[in-house]
């Protein structure tokens, strides 16, 4: 058999399949229950992200202190 | 080590010299010429410092003076970009303005690349670098890996833009849409696109937080997609090694099929992936509260790498590719829509709660414009890509209006909002110079895109129509001229709206030159891990 034949015929059954079971677990472990508490650290990063030049470490607890800064 | 650079600089200036000297053509010898003059000014550089104490690498703070050079260049190049698309529209509409003096050099066909790479790569290429310099060094809470490979990447890219815009004007080029620039600037672009990934998976892989946030997923996506897409399409022999011709790999539909693979996935991972990382940050960072749905995101991520990849043969509708490869195309770009409207939904609804900051807040009303105008180009998209509706838009001006109004719509407005939210923190300013300024160039934008966007449909779909229109004997009612002087009244409102457009950032340059102006560099410190969640963070809980 041609080798395109034979890639198509892999690309269009099995490969398709493959990639096909990779998107839904994506998609399942994004629903995962176990996963939400590391869903919302994950969403709250840029939040916690500045800390202003003069403040030093101890006081980088408090974070968006700067956010009155914006136009 | 000194030795091996000044040796290695040494070589590139001889052989430079060389094919300034021997080029085959124009394009390659002015090249040649660039190059070694750059290679002479580093020398020169190199050997001036050469006797001064080494700076001690600094650990501490955040590199942000690369990401300060990503934002001037994204504003220069912007203004570059955009000033030479004004000038071809009105060329189109006014073809006295290919002057004859300035022939070939500066004809409608050497600047149209010139456009569209300045815009997208020049533009978009360097609002990327900054933001995703930028925010991985955020959410990733370290400074960015690599040193001063970071630099390199920087000023490689800019050489890379400089040696495609000035062989799009000698006539260097190989006929690919949006990969114009021949086989020795395609070298370059991949050394340089190597070390942005070496720089950037550097930096993830060091990171002090547990999560990679999304936007650094759709960088990541952005950036090893970007490479894959150009080795692949820019597999091409050069006729000689002194010269700028080469000849492409594949031939006939084989080759056209690659390119649009390309060309929609430049569109999908540049335009889309890329811009969508921005968006992930600035708009939580700008509404300062979370993501609205951080699953969403996920789905978004995998649903839109997934499926983008496939779209490219809607381009190729009726002509030589098999039937089979352009419905796959389509089928593709239809189901897209579906993870590009979950994005636009996600981006819009983080908002839910706080939508008078529209009112008050020039950089969310950029930002939800921007967001608007992705909702609507991806809707545009897919009903273009269906065969029916592509028997009447394809070759017209509709694709154009379509391309402007994701481009000056999505792209453009989230970069304004980028360099707006980024000047005033890297220059250690307490807000932008002027607000109004914001606004006006808001509104200039907004206006500019829709005399844009509505001149290309009617001007689209009215020519469409010409061309297919036949009388009741089956002949063709319409010459080609016909539809093109029926044409000129649109031509020169697409002009003004472009005209427009180019104002609106005119003033956004001068608003952050008065911003910077007395400018002191600062640097701010790496930020420490707080506490997750809860305390301090968000006001409303998101909807997780």
């Amino acid at each position: 058999m041609e080798t395109y034949t034979i890639l198509r015929a892999f690309a269009d059954s099995w490969f398709l399949l493959a990639m096909f079971c990779f998107f839904i677990a994506a998609c399942a472990l994004a629903f995962w229950p176990s996963q939400r508490r590391a869903r919302q650290e994950a969403a709250e990063i840029p939040l916690r992200d500045d800390t202003p030049a003069d403040v030093t470490p101890q006081d980088a607890t408090n974070t968006n202190t700067n956010e009155t800064r914006n136009g | 080590m000194a030795a091996v650079k000044y040796i290695a600089l040494g070589l590139v200036m001889l052989a430079a010299a060389y094919a300034a000297d021997q080029g085959r053509d124009i394009a390659f010898r002015i090249h040649g010429l660039l190059i070694f003059l750059v290679a002479l000014g580093l020398m020169i550089w190199e050997l001036r410092r050469s006797d001064a104490p080494r700076p001690v690498p600094v650990q501490g703070d955040y590199k942000d003076d690369v990401v300060r050079a990503g934002v001037i260049a994204t504003a220069f190049w912007g203004m570059a970009g955009l000033a030479v698309g004004v000038l071809i529209a009105f060329q189109l509409a006014f073809p006295v303005l290919n002057f004859e003096w300035a022939q070939p050099f500066a004809n409608f066909g050497r600047l149209r690349p010139l456009h569209t790479s300045a815009v997208i790569f020049a533009f978009g290429g360097n609002a990327l670098l900054a933001g995703s310099f930028y925010i991985v060094q955020r959410t990733s809470r370290v400074r960015l890996f690599g040193g001063n490979l970071v630099w390199f990447v920087f000023w490689g890219y800019q050489l890379f833009i400089v040696l495609a815009a000035t062989g799009y004007l000698l006539g260097a080029t190989q006929s690919k849409e949006y990969a114009e620039p021949e086989w020795y600037v395609d070298l370059w672009l991949t050394i340089v696109w190597v070390c942005y990934l070496l720089v950037f998976l550097g930096t993830i892989i060091r990171r002090k937080e547990r999560h990679i946030y999304v936007a650094n997923w759709f960088f990541l996506a952005f950036i090893l997609t970007i490479a894959l897409l150009h080795v692949v399409n820019n597999l091409a022999v050069p006729v000689s090694i002194w010269g700028s011709k080469s000849v492409q790999l594949f031939a006939g539909v084989q080759d056209a099929m690659t390119q649009w693979w390309y060309g929609h996935n430049a569109v999908g991972f540049f335009l889309t992936a890329g811009f969508l990382g921005l968006m992930y940050y600035f708009v939580p960072k700008q509404a300062n509260r979370p993501v609205y749905s951080y699953k969403l995101s996920i789905v978004h991520f995998w649903a839109l790498i997934f499926l983008y990849i496939w779209a490219g043969p809607h381009h190729l509708h009726y002509t030589a590719l098999p039937d089979w490869a352009s419905t796959l195309g389509m089928v593709f770009s239809v189901v897209l829509w579906m993870p590009s409207w979950a994005g636009m939904m996600n981006g819009l609804m983080t908002l839910n709660g706080a939508w008078d900051k529209i009112r008050t807040d020039p950089i969310i009303r950029f930002l939800v414009a921007s967001l608007a105008f992705y909702g609507m180009a991806t809707f545009e998209g897919p009903m273009m890509s269906i065969r029916a509706v592509n028997s009447l838009s394809h070759y017209t001006d509709w694709t154009v209006g379509h391309v402007h109004s994701g481009a000056l719509g999505w792209n453009g407005m989230i970069i304004f909002a980028m360099i707006y939210f980024l000047t005033p923190r890297l220059w250690n300013r307490g807000a932008m110079y002027s607000t109004a300024a914001m606004n006006w160039h808001f509104w200039l934008a907004m206006i500019g895109i829709v005399l844009y966007a509505a001149s290309m449909w009617v001007t689209g779909i009215m020519e469409g129509l010409m061309w297919r229109e036949v009388d009741d004997q089956g002949f063709l009612v319409n010459s080609f001229a016909d539809t093109v002087s029926a044409k000129y009244p649109m031509y020169v409102v697409r002009g003004l709206g472009g005209l427009m457009y180019l104002t609106g950032a005119g003033i956004m340059c001068w608003n952050m030159w008065m911003t910077i102006r007395g400018y002191r560099p600062v640097t701010q410190a790496v930020a420490q891990m707080t506490a997750p969640a809860g305390a301090g963070a968000a006001p409303a809980t998101p909807a997780e």
